[in-house]
């Protein structure tokens, strides 16, 4: 099969979908232009004209509402924003019109709109480029939320939530952007709602939230050559979200750590950890951890942004101090190889 | 009252009393069984400046799709005539347009043209530009009509949709229901513009404005509007000057809260009600007092056999609190 990169598999996601179905369109600040969402819209506007891939005024609130419009009215929307931190501006029409119009109305509404949200680091991004604020949208009934970690997972998540009659907001890392797998060339659909075991292990469950499974990954190699078995699992929809997935898992290995890419406080983990105590509280034989961002604002020099973010070392410390293990050697791993790779500029 | 105006059909005038006489009827209907407490939802209500609403739908005939604010009775009835889902949603019946689950706030006949009205002041309004976008773009002849107060034209979304909307070119309405106040502040103390109708201009809308407090009038403006809109594909914006009669939200005056004068309003506003206005423009038309009589008794039924049916219908079974939070696929 060929290889395909994340932000490939969501071009070819919504080419498919648009070739599909006439009805879905594209569009956002800065969707048809030359940098193109990091090229994740490339080469839509030549394929399908700017009726169906369009700019937009830099009127997040009004575009959104101009989304629900046009969803329950007949087209298929995905609405692109290159930050979350731009998408709050829109806060109020997600909260208060997208999330409800299905429910105010007995059922009688599609609401058929996607939400693209790009999150995550370069280097210096500062506090207001930056964030990913899981837990400020799956808060909100009425509102699904999926962050796919993996290139195929994308394709096909993305997929069906372009051909799902509910409003979807989905949240890309954009470090994912250059993740390559085997990813398969016709159209699929993954379900939402159902996670996925990334990694089976034994010991110990770590739940990662979108990038940070990336983390988990390299974290559970250095833990398995020192006889650590980590069970690695992906909501990848965190709502409506499998939780009898997770659940099953912690219950097998007695032990959970969430690694969230985002605040701890009352954030995703706490919702997670919450419902794991509650249901598993017997088969438990440790307390939760989780592991997010520091609770500041995100600090732009590199050195601090290396302390604000949590990554695989921080995974693999947490495991060692749950198994009451000695705290392992780590100086001859590779961390941060995203960020060495970044170049920016933004 | 535009002096230019060519008077309109009988039947034209006799249909725009029917369709103020409902929204007025029905509201008097509210006012006197309110108190039962059996209607237990945040009334706002149109009554004084329902020839909007009735004047603008009239016009466009169903060939619209309506965004109104919470203030959504006229509105709502303007557009669908259906009192039967109307009263079934203000008492909480599943025969409601939202089952119970909207109310007087959130009143949907979506299938009927009025959309889902809209409790958070101005958010109406940019869906109104997607409504009128996909209306374009599917080719399905219809557009649509954002209906809103003075106030929602203080938030930045109004701006937003105004100039989104001309910058797609979309043949859509914008209908300021201007009745002077954000519940009890005047415009003057929220916005600079001496004239919102000049403001709006460079915005790329064409932008009428009309102080009549007359139906016909604004039936003949949202025509002729509607109708260059939809020549010219740029968006109009029509600055409808009104009255509320009642508190901001309730069924009782307010003329204790010192803001506007009694005397005044009744002066300038109550003694050319639209609705009486209409009522003596049918008898100019040779529509005699009892056929108008016998007009109003239709209504009065069909209002009290809406509300006798409501009232047999079923309140919502528990279960139907989880039910539909999402769209189930068909
Ligand atoms: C965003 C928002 N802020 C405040 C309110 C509270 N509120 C409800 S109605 C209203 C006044 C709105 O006045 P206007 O838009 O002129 O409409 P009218 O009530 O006169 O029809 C206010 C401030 C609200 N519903 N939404």
């Amino acid at each position: 099969m060929r290889k395909l990169d994340y932000a490939g598999a969501i071009r070819e996601a919504t080419t498919q979908e648009m070739e599909r179905d006439p009805r879905v369109f594209v569009y956002g600040i800065g969707v048809p232009t030359w940098s193109s969402i990091f090229g994740t819209t490339k080469g839509l506007v030549e394929k399908f004209g700017p009726e169906r891939c369009f700019d937009t005024p830099i009127s997040e609130d009004a575009m959104t509402g101009f989304g629900l419009g046009a969803a329950i009215r007949g087209l298929r929307p995905i609405h692109v924003h290159i930050r979350v931190d731009f998408m709050i501006l829109a806060t109020n029409q997600l909260v208060n019109m997208v999330s409800n119009y299905i429910y105010s109305t007995g059922g009688r509404l599609k609401v058929p709109l996607v939400v693209r949200a790009v999150i995550g680091r370069g280097w210096g991004q500062g506090a207001q480029h930056s964030k990913s604020l899981f837990s400020n949208f799956t808060h909100i009934p009425g509102l699904k939320v999926i962050a796919p970690t993996t290139p195929s997972d994308v394709k096909g998540m993305l997929t069906a939530a372009i051909r799902d009659d509910n409003p979807v907001i989905c949240f890309e890392h954009r470090w994912l952007y250059w993740a390559e797998e085997e990813v398969p060339e016709e159209a699929y659909e993954v379900p939402l709602g159902v996670g996925r075991i990334l990694r089976p292990g034994r010991d110990v469950t770590v739940v990662g939230l979108s990038w940070m499974n990336v983390e988990a990954r390299l974290a559970a190699d250095i833990l398995a050559r020192r006889g650590v078995s980590v069970e690695i699992v992906d909501p990848r929809t965190l709502a409506p979200l499998d939780e009898g997935l997770i659940l099953d898992s912690v219950r097998r290995t007695g032990r959970c750590i969430i690694a969230d890419c985002d605040w701890v406080d009352s954030g995703f983990s706490a919702e997670l950890s919450a419902r794991i105590h509650e249901k598993c509280f017997g088969q438990l034989k440790a307390p939760v951890r989780r592991i997010g961002f520091a609770h500041t604002p995100c600090p732009t020099v590199r050195e601090l942004e290396n302390e604000f973010y949590p990554n695989a070392r921080t995974i693999v410390h947490a495991v060692e101090d749950m198994l009451g293990l000695e705290a392992a050697n780590l100086d001859g791993e590779d961390f941060f190889s995203h960020e060495r790779r970044f170049r920016g500029p933004f | 009252m535009r002096s230019d105006r060519e008077p309109l059909p009988k039947t034209t005038a006799i249909q725009l009393y029917r369709s103020l006489f409902l929204a007025r009827r029905s509201e008097e209907y509210i006012v006197e069984h309110y108190p039962e407490n059996l209607m237990r939802t945040p009334m706002h209500m149109s009554m004084g400046q329902e020839f909007v609403c009735v004047g603008v739908c009239a016009a466009l005939d169903g060939t619209a799709d309506v965004f109104a604010s919470y203030r959504s009775h006229a509105a709502f009835l303007a557009q669908t005539h259906d009192t039967d889902r109307f009263f079934s949603e203000l008492y909480g019946r599943t025969s409601g347009t939202g089952e119970g689950k909207g109310g007087s706030m959130h009143l949907a006949a979506p299938d009927q043209g009025h959309i889902l009205s809209s409790g958070v002041v101005a958010t109406q309004i940019p869906v109104a530009v997607g409504a009128a976008f996909a209306n374009l773009r599917l080719a399905t002849g219809r557009t649509a009509v954002a209906f809103f107060g003075d106030g929602a034209a203080d938030a930045g979304v109004f701006w937003e949709s105004l100039n989104s909307a001309a910058l797609f070119r979309l043949p859509m309405l914008f209908v300021c229901e201007d009745n002077g106040y954000a519940v009890d502040t005047p415009r003057a103390a929220r916005q600079v513009a001496a004239s919102l109708t000049e403001a709006v201009k460079p915005f790329g809308a064409d932008a009428y404005e009309d102080d009549s407090g007359d139906v016909e009038s604004v039936y003949t403006l949202a025509r002729e509007a509607v109708t260059k809109a939809r020549r010219d594909r740029r968006p109009a914006f029509l600055n409808i000057k009104c009255c509320r009669y009642l508190e901001h939200v309730g069924i009782g005056t307010d003329w204790n809260w010192g803001y506007r004068d009694q005397a005044t309003v009744e002066r300038e506003w109550i003694a050319r009600d639209a609705l009486k206005v209409q009522r003596a423009r049918l008898a100019s038309h040779q529509v005699g007092e009892s056929a108008i009589a016998a007009l109003e008794q239709e209504i009065e039924s069909a209002i009290q056999a809406s509300v006798q049916r409501a009232s047999l219908a079923p309140i919502p079974t528990p279960d139907r609190l989880h039910a539909g939070v999402f769209h189930a696929k068909a």
